[in-house]
């Protein structure tokens, strides 16, 4: 979706929400936000996983999650698009707002939630299936049966991927003859084809190389502009590199939230300070 | 495994104890092939004599003394197919609701518990319980779909469990990729769950239905008949089967050292038989294998 596209969305909901109701004006400040975070608690069986946190995400822009392991980021990353429904006896309280709708409120179709909330894993995990098959699967799952159209999505997903030029020649090829870096943009390039509005992406170039991290910071920077994205990462000099706020998880908690310089540069809270300056995690 | 053991095995590491441990692990696998060996050299020599075009396409004659064993190759070949019906769709959507669908908890334990304790029990059992359950409450009386069904519950708790087993192996990485695009569970099932576990899941089955191929008890009170002259011209018809046409030759027949011969001759085609069966399993399996290799 074009910026200016996107532009224009917001400002009409603004003006639609400006426009009667009294509450008009508070909701206006919800509605330039792509999520809003209100008092989440999440518990794995009687298990507190996280700890009242309440934290907003702009609609365009990089968010980056750090913290020690088992702190959480996880867990909060998968509350955004309920993937946690699927682990069982888990429970939540406090409010997950996407777009302004509340989306634990038992009206809200999952599936349509997931379609605008993608999500990239940490190890990529193509299915084993063809590079085309793959990119396809989104739309074909929505019911698009077209070839053409689906030939369309596929390539501009792929180019969205940055992996276009590599496999434009073998897109019948199984996806896991691809390189660790590759997948990845492909799992990328899969998830732009249902044209998400918000990327949820948990350390995703913690399994690949180098470059290959190089190639996928490049594209997570393109993307941002038209896109909410979210990332978990443990390594401290890509969160500085790409994002442009950034939250501290610690146990279970979001200790410190704020401009990504701010937080690198001029923590306020000690425990901040220590982690990104390196003396635990 | 085998070779990385065979070349790090250096004469100094082995110490007496381990040598006897060895020695007897490696003999108790020479006797049991040889035990194996032994019975299938029994069969086919003394069958192999009787085999021939007429043996396996014509039906008995003269009190059963001469003659083919054709209605009895057909009759298993039928009911195989009834069992295969029943069993097949029934034992693999248990499994995926119970590897898919249900919560796990003590209620899924209790119904995977059973199903294995189920899979022990005599499969004379089953065929009384056939017998009680469709011969008379369901009316179908002796009959190719009341042996058929009866042999479908017998190898139920082995297709439940080994396709559960197959579903089992599909990475959870495939299934949430899946439902992170905004699939619904039966959407990840049939196009993500589904096409990886369908060779487990044959696999397991073939296995299961070639056991079941074999039993004689299931379908001694269930439809199996002595002797027919015709075949099965209905799923109510009675039928004639190798296992038990294989019983009748070695022990109720009226002149058993008369018609030894064609006992041995039948032994040998459903040894074969379920052998044949083994291998499409075999191949199946080696097949998946290699996709999944090529990452397909
Ligand atoms: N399915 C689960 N059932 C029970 N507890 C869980 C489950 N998943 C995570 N937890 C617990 O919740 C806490 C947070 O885990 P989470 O995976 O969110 O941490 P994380 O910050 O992502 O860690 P890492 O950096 O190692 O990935 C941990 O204590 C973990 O043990
Ligand atoms: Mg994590």
């Amino acid at each position: 979706m074009a910026l200016s596209d996107k532009m224009a969305q917001v400002t009409s909901r603004n003006a639609e929400l400006a426009q009667g109701s009294i509450e008009g004006q508070a909701h206006t400040a919800v509605a330039s936000y792509a999520v809003n975070v209100e008092h989440l608690n999440f518990f794995y069986g009687s298990k507190q996983a996280l700890f009242d946190i309440s934290v907003d995400f702009e609609e365009t822009g990089v968010a980056a999650l750090i913290g020690p392991s088992g702190c959480g980021k996880t867990t909060f990353l998968r509350v955004l698009n309920r993937m946690n429904d699927l682990v069982s006896n888990t429970r939540l309280e406090g409010r997950i707002l996407v777009h302004g709708e509340d989306i634990y409120d038992s009206f809200t179709d999952v599936v349509e939630l997931r379609k605008r909330v993608g999500m990239v894993f940490q190890q990529p995990n193509p299915f084993p299936k063809s590079i085309y098959e793959n990119v396809a699967y989104g739309p074909r799952i929505h019911g698009l049966k077209n070839r053409r159209q689906l030939d369309e999505i596929v390539e501009r997903s792929l180019k969205g991927g940055a992996l276009w030029e590599e496999v434009k020649d073998r897109l019948h090829e199984p996806a896991l003859s691809l390189s660790g870096g590759q997948q990845q943009r492909l799992c990328i390039a899969r998830v732009l084809a249902v044209q998400p509005r918000i990327l949820l992406m948990d350390e995703p170039t913690s399994a690949i190389d180098p470059i290959a991290t190089q190639r996928i910071e490049d594209l997570i920077r393109e993307l941002c502009v038209d896109y909410t994205i979210i990332i978990v990462t443990h390594n401290m000099q890509q969160a500085a590199r790409i994002s442009d706020h950034t939250g501290f998880f610690f146990q279970g908690r979001m200790i410190e939230w704020g401009e990504t310089a701010q937080i690198f540069t001029n923590p306020r809270d000690q425990r901040t300070e220590d982690y990104v300056t390196g003396r635990f995690g | 495994m085998r070779e990385r053991h065979g070349k790090s095995r250096t004469k100094g590491q082995w110490r007496g104890a381990e040598i006897i441990g060895y020695w007897a692990l490696r003999s108790s696998l020479i006797i049991a092939l040889l035990i194996l060996f032994l019975i299938l050299y029994d069969i086919v020599s003394k069958g192999i004599g009787v085999i021939n075009w007429e043996f396996i396409t014509a039906s008995p004659r003269s009190g059963m003394t001469e003659g083919g064993i054709y209605p009895a190759i057909i009759g298993t070949l039928y009911v195989t197919l009834i069992t295969i019906a029943f069993a097949v769709p029934l034992g693999v959507a248990a499994a995926i609701y119970l590897n898919e669908y249900a919560v796990q908890g003590r209620f899924t334990r209790l119904v995977r518990m059973a199903l294995r304790n189920l899979a022990g029990v005599p499969s004379i059992v089953f065929g009384l319980f056939g017998m009680a359950v469709f011969v008379k409450f369901f009316g179908f009386g002796p009959s190719l779909i009341a042996a058929g069904f009866t042999l479908g519950l017998l190898t139920l708790p082995v297709t439940v469990t080994a396709s559960e087993e197959a579903l089992a192996t599909v990475p959870r990485a495939y299934r949430e990729g899946a439902f992170a695009l905004g699939a619904t569970r039966w959407q990840v099932v049939r196009s993500v769950v589904l096409p990886r576990a369908l060779p487990g899941i044959l696999t397991g089955t073939i296995l299961g239905l070639a056991r079941a191929a074999g039993e004689t008890a299931p379908i001694l009170a269930t439809g199996a008949a002595f002797f027919l002259p015709y075949l099965p011209s209905s799923l109510r018809s009675r039928f004639m089967a190798l296992p038990y046409h294989l019983f009748i030759m070695s022990t109720q027949h009226h002149a058993i050292s008369q018609v030894r011969p064609i006992a041995y001759g039948t032994a040998l085609i459903l040894v074969a038989l379920v052998c044949m069966l083994n291998l499409v399993a075999v191949s199946l399996r080696r097949r998946y294998r290699r996709r999944v290799a090529r990452g397909l």
